[in-house]
């Protein structure tokens, strides 16, 4: 059982980090437009970005 | 001000104006913002944009202009964002664009009118949608932990893996049960209890107990009952956010009609834009045609008509000359007209009107949420049941106050409103996405639960059962009269004039030197002959009009006229609302401010028998309070800035898209397409609803009626807990999906 000592840590460690990433990509407007990025990823040309919401 | 420099502004108006700049330039420069970082930006609601196309094509077009820094479109608000190069830079050009590419765009201030701002808003949400984070790791690590003890764990392993939960669960607890903590607290400061009173106890409590147990080393802890309820309670309270903020945007993104300024004439000549707080008594404002007038002032030069629909509730437009008084919101329809403010814009009639609106709204305020009138009986029946365990194990066990606590909280974990806090808001978002699709916006869900009550309706005739189009009826006329008054009423922007246009369509006699002449109606010359479409009065000063004609009248010089019959245009699916509501037991009356001749023509039409003529606001709000003193629930709908009080004072309300902007706020619910057959499907989707909360509330019992009994014999487990709470949790959600199934049948019958 003394795997369990790592182990734990671990898995502790990867969801605190999912955790973190989450709240990242909410700070950063990711969920602002859901069904406009799901368009997006259709357009065809690579125009500039345009950033600044 | 003197009178004197009026003649010259008035002419430089009526200049402005046939180069359409008039004001809007203005206008639009005061609504830009600038950030911290001294970024400018504009944000616009386009209401058509629909898919990644017109996405692709706004942001190709504007990206390609000079004097846009950036765009981007949010495709789920519908909104556009556009940066500036610089602060002074004029955005009118780009809003013509647009229009232009058939995207008309409204600029968006801060949601005014109503109690919280946007930002603030979203801001709400964004918060929860942490916590519902927070709660769901802590949920899944305390579970994984949990599994662990419940697979057989024992002695110095299970110690540390309660106290490894212990770790997770309180950080976890103390974080992501803030919102329920502190509305409990609100709630219990001021003497009521709510439903979070409850959730806060059991919650606060159980922690408390699994700490003990850990510390003392017990072989039962809760901590994965705590934050799995937390995560299920705040999954309920985020949908219902993510819902009103949706529409709070789509409201927004109404077409706003109320002008936020108005042209002042300057003691030079000069016109100046000046926002609407800033326009004073004694001023002279300078009004175009299709302009609302901002504030309540008096004509002194121009002629003109006006459309008082939505002030008065009006069908007809009237002809206004010097002297005349405008209440602010009139439309100006056909001439320039300079007119003398006379009332600040702080007591206009439509300050009165938001005042009058403001008092009838306390009665709502009466109105109690199921939820928490469940809680009402609820929180104090388990809060006893919970106290009487305790004592009854304390006198079983002769004073193991240790194990009687531990079987008191355990009835509190067991009863604990899960099912009951995810009850009411899952059913509400689902019916409010419903609705949506339906074309039907829901401000939030307690409209919902009166909506389901009401057991009569009311409506508004203008803009309401009836369209501001008005129409001609079947009529005989000749060929050349035809032809010559189809030649000049398309040379007019007045609805009369466009309804005659639609009616005589065809080919139309050559006419010169036409001219319009506000308030009277449009001359020309045709054929050599002087000819007249207008009032009939003026028209009768060339040509011989019979008597007791009130519509319009088109006459060639010295010759017989012909009079037009101008009738209203019903609302599609209006007569198929009323039937809805009539065979679903709910009587319909009209309740307007229009003549009572105009008023018993569209009831007969519509076969309504109550019908209650020129009414002004406040005798719709006293109708309205006579029938609540019957103990009737009365669903009112109506547009105009007339109604707003009423709509206020209603049990529920509804209003149409093209409402006032006073309407829509006070509306509990907004229509969004042109027919009135959103009115039924909302209140059908209500009932639905009420419905499946019910059923909710019956399982959530009989869940407790089961679990109770076992949970104060003592023989519940950790375990036990945990499947029982996320078992009658998902049964409450998998009920309130199937709002959204019917929907589907529902579609596929129609």
């Amino acid at each position: 059982m003394t795997i369990l000592a790592v182990l734990i840590p671990v898995a502790l460690c990867l969801g605190a980090f999912g955790l973190v990433v989450f709240f990242w990509t909410l700070r950063n407007g990711q969920y602002d437009d859901l069904s406009g990025d799901a368009e997006r990823i259709l357009f065809d040309e690579d125009s500039r970005l345009m950033l600044n919401v | 001000m003197n009178m004197v420099a009026v003649g010259r502004p008035l002419a430089r108006a009526r200049d402005e104006v046939a180069r359409g700049i008039l004001a809007s330039a203005a206008e639009m420069r005061a609504e830009v913002r600038i950030d911290a970082a001294g970024t400018a930006s504009l944000r616009f609601a386009v209401a058509n944009v629909r898919c990644g196309g017109c996405v692709a094509t706004i942001e190709r077009v504007l990206g390609a202009r000079a004097d846009v820094a950036a765009a981007r479109v949010n495709l789920t608000l519908r909104q556009l964002v556009i940066t500036l190069p610089t602060p002074q830079t004029n955005a009118l050009p780009i809003v013509e664009a647009l229009a232009g590419l058939g995207f008309p765009v409204t600029p968006v201030t801060s949601f005014e009118g109503t109690e919280a701002g946007g930002a603030d808003g979203s801001g709400v949400s964004k918060g929860l949608i942490r916590a519902l984070a927070v709660a769901g790791f802590g949920m899944a690590n305390v579970m994984a932990l949990s599994v662990g003890s419940w697979a057989g764990a024992e002695g110095e392993t299970r110690t540390v893996f309660h106290w490894l939960s212990a770790l997770i669960a309180v950080p976890v607890v103390i974080y992501a049960g803030r919102p329920f903590f502190s509305s409990a607290w609100g709630a219990l400061r001021s003497g009521r209890v709510n439903m979070d009173v409850p959730i806060a106890l059991a919650v606060g409590l159980t922690l408390l107990l699994s700490l003990f147990e850990t510390v003392s080393g017990g072989a039962h802890v809760f901590f994965d009952a705590a934050v799995s309820l937390l995560f299920f309670l705040l999954v309920g309270r985020t949908l219902d956010h993510l819902m009103r903020d949706r529409a709070r945007s789509a409201v927004t993104g109404l077409v706003r009609l109320a002008p936020r300024g108005a042209d002042v004439c300057q003691l030079d000549g000069s016109l100046v834009w000046t926002a609407i707080d800033g326009v004073r008594v004694g001023d002279v404002l300078a009004i175009a045609p299709g302009a609302r007038i901002p504030v309540d002032c008096c004509i002194i030069e121009g002629m003109t008509d006006l459309d008082r629909a939505l002030v008065t509730g009006e069908s007809v437009s009237v002809a206004a000359r010097p002297g005349d008084m405008l209440e602010a919101g009139t439309l100006n329809l056909t001439g320039t007209i300079a007119a003398r403010v006379v009332r600040p814009a702080s007591e206009s009639f439509l300050a009165q009107i938001i005042a009058m609106q403001g008092a009838a709204e306390n009665g709502r305020g009466r109105y109690v949420r199921i939820a928490d009138r469940v809680a009402r009986l609820y929180a104090p029946a388990v809060h006893l049941m919970a106290l009487g365990t305790f004592l009854g194990w304390l006198a079983y066990t002769e004073g193991d106050w240790r194990r009687a606590l531990f079987v008191a909280i355990s009835v509190l974990i067991i009863t604990c409103p899960c099912a009951l806090g995810l009850a009411v808001p899952v059913a509400h978002v689902v019916a409010a996405g419903r609705l949506l699709r339906l074309g039907v916006l829901m401000k939030d869900g307690s409209a919902l639960e009166r909506l389901a009550e009401i057991d009569s309706a009311v409506f508004d005739k203008t803009g309401t059962l009836t369209t501001g189009t008005p129409w001609i009826a079947d009529m005989a006329i000749g060929a050349a009269d035809g032809a010559g008054a189809l030649a000049l009423a398309r040379a007019s922007e007045h609805p009369a004039a466009r309804a005659i246009a639609r009616y005589l369509e065809g080919a139309a006699a050559i006419v010169s030197e036409v001219k319009e002449l506000p308030g009277n109606g449009v001359e020309g010359v045709i054929g050599g002959c002087r000819a007249r479409l207008g009032r009939a009065a003026w028209v009768g000063e060339i040509a011989a009009v019979p008597a007791g004609m009130d519509g319009p009248v088109f006459g060639f010089e010295g010759r017989p006229a012909v009079g037009f019959a101008l009738s209203e245009t019903l609302r599609p699916g209006a007569r198929a609302a009323l039937k809805a509501l009539q065979a679903g037991g709910v009587p319909v009356a009209m309740l307007s401010g229009d003549a009572a001749a105009r008023v018993a023509g569209v009831a007969a039409a519509l076969g309504m028998s109550e019908a209650v003529a020129a009414a002004s606001p406040a005798d719709k709000i006293a109708w309205l309070e006579s029938m609540r003193g019957e103990g009737r629930k009365v669903l009112m709908v109506g547009d105009g800035l007339n109604d707003a009080p009423a709509l206020a004072a209603a049990h529920v309300s509804m209003a149409p898209a093209s409402a006032s902007d006073a309407g829509r706020t006070a509306a509990d619910f907004i229509v969004l397409r042109d027919g009135l057959d959103g009115v039924p499907q909302a209140w059908q989707t209500a009932r639905d609803t009420a419905r499946i909360v019910r059923q909710n509330f019956m399982a959530a019992f009989g869940y407790n009626i089961v679990t109770i009994p076992l949970a104060v014999a003592g023989l519940v487990t950790p375990l036990g807990a945990a499947l029982a709470m996320s078992a009658s949790s998902l049964v409450v959600i998998a009920n309130a999906l199937r709002l959204s199934r019917g929907k589907t049948r529902e579609s596929a019958a129609a």
